[in-house]
């Protein structure tokens, strides 16, 4: 059996051995996070650091008594090893409820149904990829990282659902560096990523960015702070549609006063009626499943031509408030956050946006957005590789890095000019505990302007 | 019988000693560390229990040199069958990256050494009642909503458990255990459309390596209702100025100052340019070590993994390299990285033992430990007495620094305007920016021993693939001259 398969027998014993020893009155909801993969760290074509990593943890939800507790552990993968821990922390969670006050919140457990989607990949062996990646990149200043590997999520309760989703696949995300006319360090960025490895694709990907790094070999332009006209590209866009994720759109935020976005959820504001945002599982990025097992909608419109739809509400923030649960996340960083979004594309063609952008600012990637002023979602961040100053809708010069301190209120609202027809797939590369699933989808976009700082 | 803090969960023995003998001859040498880390969160919300979870992480990381490349593997199936998988695993990566290898690498990266830690604590989670301990979060809540207008009023704990145990075929052998407590009380007031925040020294700052000693209730408390009060205040003030104004900022928020733009930027991987693809570059040279005025010369930073109780006090790091005190800014002139024995190797460039990793499922890389800021000789009585116009900042609010680590803006919560030398009106929304050589040459004063706190944060991100690991500062208050500092708006 592989891995995946090897899990899933696992994941089915301990689960029937857990909900057969529950007791009258008790619900049990497991959650697995599985991969086996293998990590490529790579510094000057060469390889930095090599790591292998096969884990399964298992997070199991008891609750009783009105009162929930949580508790989780890594699989051993030794069947009967793990039933022993798992039976004795669902003890601890046993005694554990008895402890600890009413949660006058609790979401019961509900029988979400069932679902099972694998999608198998076509992945090279390690030593393979090892001489690829370091042969294709050979002579280039190449920085990256590769991962690949089956990923595993599912979850089952003592009610009957059971959802199952297990995917193979695999990125290589570079950055490619040169040194300009001034002696400053410039870089594109690249992402090749996919369920099956070719490495002529690899090839291309990277011979299309070291194309790319022709023009940064130009003298850059320092440009001082102020207002720019700005064209985003997707990658740009996808960094700062991914500060909606940081409570602007969950209901939860809302209610507690820790919403950005919190004009517009009380229609003190609105966005420009070119922008609309949807949380859409057809992109087929991540399982629609949450957590808790419930399904999300296919397609849940967000923002539709600027204005308020839908919260993200979870089941616990349904709960409280009185709302009703579209299966948004309850759990993780910040909770009822996108984990598929996508920004529909404008009719301006991609090929036309230089020309559309006429004189100002090519954003290719922003750097490490925060809130500088919830209140106003005002947010900060660098520009960050391939960015250039266009005059006459020709590139004209790299530019060095700018701070920007922007409301999304101006950057999606007035000052949203047009969008580009077509759009990008971005796949989460976060491998923060463990490889991420999701991603997003979006469009280039024009922004009238653009205020930048420093 | 009580329900104690504590978690006792049926876990297998393991002898990591006992599991590296039958796998030393997979690789030219091999290293095994064993990491078991029990983390609890505890949170409660508006008098009600929020969240309880606990989660146990254990498994090994294999080491396996094979022709100068180090490669990683990691398991949590520690039985024989699985350790021995894992040092195939290892080796054969090893020896399949081997021939594009960056370094080569050797022993001496990873010297025999022996020891143990055992950081301080008073109160084991073993001692500490359940039940106590959340009515105790819950009466927290109650204590920061001072008024109908704090909306929410929450209050997490997070109570770590470490066990280390690394062991190598050249004899190293070292045990290193760690309880670790991470606070955060925060009030949010909201009337009307105005929402404003204000916690306890940040939402992540109060982590210490301390035993449930840190839970004072009745300090914390006290504290608390101080807190609610101050975010009301927030509600009623107007909003910082933009000015360019001399910029005091307490210890709560010298944590992170320190953290963007002194650790990061003397990380040695990242001047060697490993991180260029994810957290970035820096604008340090290995040349400028020995050379480069970083401050003022009332800037003094060491790298203190021994300052007792601070968050990321260890003794050893994880390539078993003994950890001191060091001095990397002495009087503003740069001195000396941030890097392990296997960037040293690499660079040239003296270092530091803070070769760590975030758990048993990543290799380690460079990392910041302690960095603090030593004392000076003014109180901030004295500080605030010698502005004309200034301002005081607490607590972090919003971070950002760009990818070589130059141009930062960062936000507070709270701040006080300081007008002809005595502290005036509260104000909202504090923000400053400016770029972190020019800043710290900016520094014109530095508080005294008596006002020295130390923080932390247990989530510094980095590496590919990613970690996230604990980070403690500790400094005392400082004047910085002429800094830009600006309000909200839209």
């Amino acid at each position: 059996m592989n891995f995946i398969e090897q899990t899933h027998a696992l994941f089915d014993r301990l689960a029937e051995g857990a909900f057969a020893g529950l007791q009258a009155g008790e619900e049990l909801n497991l959650n697995l996070g599985a991969e086996a993969q293998t990590y490529l760290r790579f510094n000057d074509s060469k390889v930095r650091q090599a790591t292998d990593v096969a884990q399964r943890h298992l997070s199991l939800s008891f609750q009783a008594h009105g009162r929930r507790l949580v508790l989780g552990f890594d699989l051993s993968g030794q069947a009967e090893q793990d039933a022993a821990t798992l039976g004795s922390l669902v003890a601890r969670a046993r005694a554990e409820t008895r402890a600890l006050p009413e949660d006058p919140f609790l979401v019961p457990m509900a029988n979400n149904g069932g679902s099972a989607n694998q999608h198998p990949g076509d992945l090279p062996d390690p030593a393979a990829a090892i001489d690829q990646i370091a042969g294709l990149t050979a002579g280039t200043d190449f920085t990256g990282f590769f991962a690949m590997g089956p990923q595993i999520r599912a979850t089952r309760n003592s009610l009957g659902q059971n959802h199952w989703f297990a995917t193979e696949s695999f990125f290589l995300d570079y950055s490619l560096y040169t040194v300009n006319a001034a002696g400053e360090n410039k870089a594109v960025k690249g992402l090749y990523a996919d369920r099956a490895w070719r490495a002529e694709r690899c090839a291309a990907s990277v011979a299309g960015s070291r194309a790319r790094l022709e023009l940064l070999r130009r003298d850059s332009r320092a440009l001082p702070p102020g207002g720019y006209r700005v064209y985003f590209a997707p990658a740009a866009v996808a960094e700062l549609v991914g500060m909606f994720s940081w409570g602007a759109v969950s209901y939860g935020a809302w209610k507690k006063g820790d919403s950005a976005l919190r004009k517009l959820v009380e229609g003190e504001a609105e966005l420009s009626p070119l922008f609309n945002l949807a949380e859409n599982f057809d992109l087929g990025l991540s399982p629609r499943f949450n957590s808790l097992g419930e399904v999300a909608p296919a397609r849940l419109p967000v923002i539709e031509r600027g204005q308020l739809k839908n919260l993200l509400v979870s089941a616990r923030s349904a709960q409280e408030y009185g709302a009703v649960s579209n299966a948004a996340e309850p759990e993780g960083w910040t909770g009822e956050f996108l984990r598929s979004p996508e920004v529909a594309a404008g009719d301006l063609p991609e090929a036309e946006a230089l020309k559309a952008l006429d004189t100002g600012l090519y954003i290719g990637n922003l750097h490490y957005l925060n809130w500088s002023d919830t209140q106003n979602a005002r947010v900060t961040g660098m520009t960050r590789y391939a960015c250039f100053w266009v005059e006459g809708g020709e590139i004209v010069a790299p530019i060095r890095d700018l701070r920007f301190d922007e409301s999304l209120y101006r950057v999606f609202g007035p000052e949203l000019l047009a969008l580009t027809r077509e759009a990008e797939t971005q796949v989460n590369t976060d491998t923060y505990g463990r490889r991420a699933l999701g991603g997003s989808r979006v469009p280039g976009a024009l922004v009238g302007d653009f205020r930048f700082t420093l | 019988m009580s329900t104690v803090l504590a978690l006792q969960a049926e876990l297998p023995e393991f002898d990591p000693l006992a599991a590296l003998n039958p796998i030393r001859a997979e690789a030219d040498w091999i290293g095994l560390r064993y990491s078991q880390e029990t983390s609890h969160r505890r949170t409660a919300r508006n008098g009600r229990p929020e969240q309880n979870s606990v989660s146990i992480e254990r498994g090994v990381m294999i080491e396996a040199l094979v022709d100068g490349q180090i490669a990683y593997a990691g398991t949590s199936d520690l039985s024989a069958a699985g350790i021995a998988d894992a040092a195939r695993r290892a080796a054969a990566l090893a020896r399949a990256s081997a021939r594009h290898k960056l370094f080569g690498y050797s022993e001496a990266q990873r010297p025999k050494a022996q020891g143990r830690y055992h950081s301080p604590r008073r109160i084991d989670l073993a001692a500490a009642d359940l039940a106590g301990f959340t009515a105790g979060l819950i009466e927290a809540t109650r204590r920061l909503r001072v008024s109908d207008r704090i909306v929410t009023a929450a209050a997490e704990a997070n109570l770590v458990e470490t066990e280390l145990r690394y062991v190598s075929s050249n004899g190293s052998d070292i045990s290193q255990s760690f309880l670790m407590t991470g606070q955060n009380f925060v009030a949010i007031a909201q009337d009307g459309g105005e929402t404003q925040q204000r916690s306890l020294n940040g939402p992540t700052a109060r982590c210490w390596q301390a035993g449930a000693e840190a839970y004072d209730w009745d300090r914390l408390y006290g504290e608390c209702e101080r807190v609610g009060r101050e975010a009301l205040e927030l509600l009623d003030a107007q909003d910082c100025p933009n000015a360019s104004l001399d910029l005091i900022l307490a210890p709560d928020q010298m944590l992170l100052q320190i953290h963007e733009s002194v650790g990061h930027p003397l990380e040695l991987d990242r001047i060697l340019g490993d991180e260029r693809n994810y957290a970035g570059w820096s604008f340090v040279k290995p040349e400028d070590f020995g050379t480069l005025r970083y401050g003022s010369e009332l800037m003094n930073i060491v790298f203190d993994p021994t300052l007792a109780g601070q968050f990321a006090a260890y003794a050893y790091d994880d390539g078993g390299h003994p950890a001191r005190r060091e001095y990397l800014i002495q009087d503003g002139l740069l001195l000396r990285g941030l890097g392990g024995l296997e960037s040293q190797a690499r660079s040239g460039l003296p270092g530091v033992a803070n070769f760590r990793s975030a758990s048993w499922n990543r290799a380690p890389i460079d990392r910041m430990a302690n960095i603090n800021l030593e004392p000076g000789a003014s109180s901030l009585e004295a500080m605030i007495a010698s502005v004309e116009r200034g301002i005081y900042m607490e607590a972090n609010r919003s971070w950002s620094i760009d990818d070589y680590r130059n141009k930062f803006q960062f936000g507070c919560e709270y701040a006080r305007l300081i007008e002809d030398g005595r502290l005036t009106q509260v104000v909202k929304n504090p923000n400053y920016r400016g770029i972190s050589v020019p800043f710290w040459r900016s520094l014109k004063a530095v508080g005294n021993p008596e006002e020295f706190r130390a923080y932390g944060t247990p989530y510094c991100g980095k590496g590919e693939p990613n970690q996230v690991i604990r980070v403690g500062h500790a400094s005392p208050p400082c004047l910085f001259a002429q800094v830009e500092v600006f309000g909200g708006g839209a």
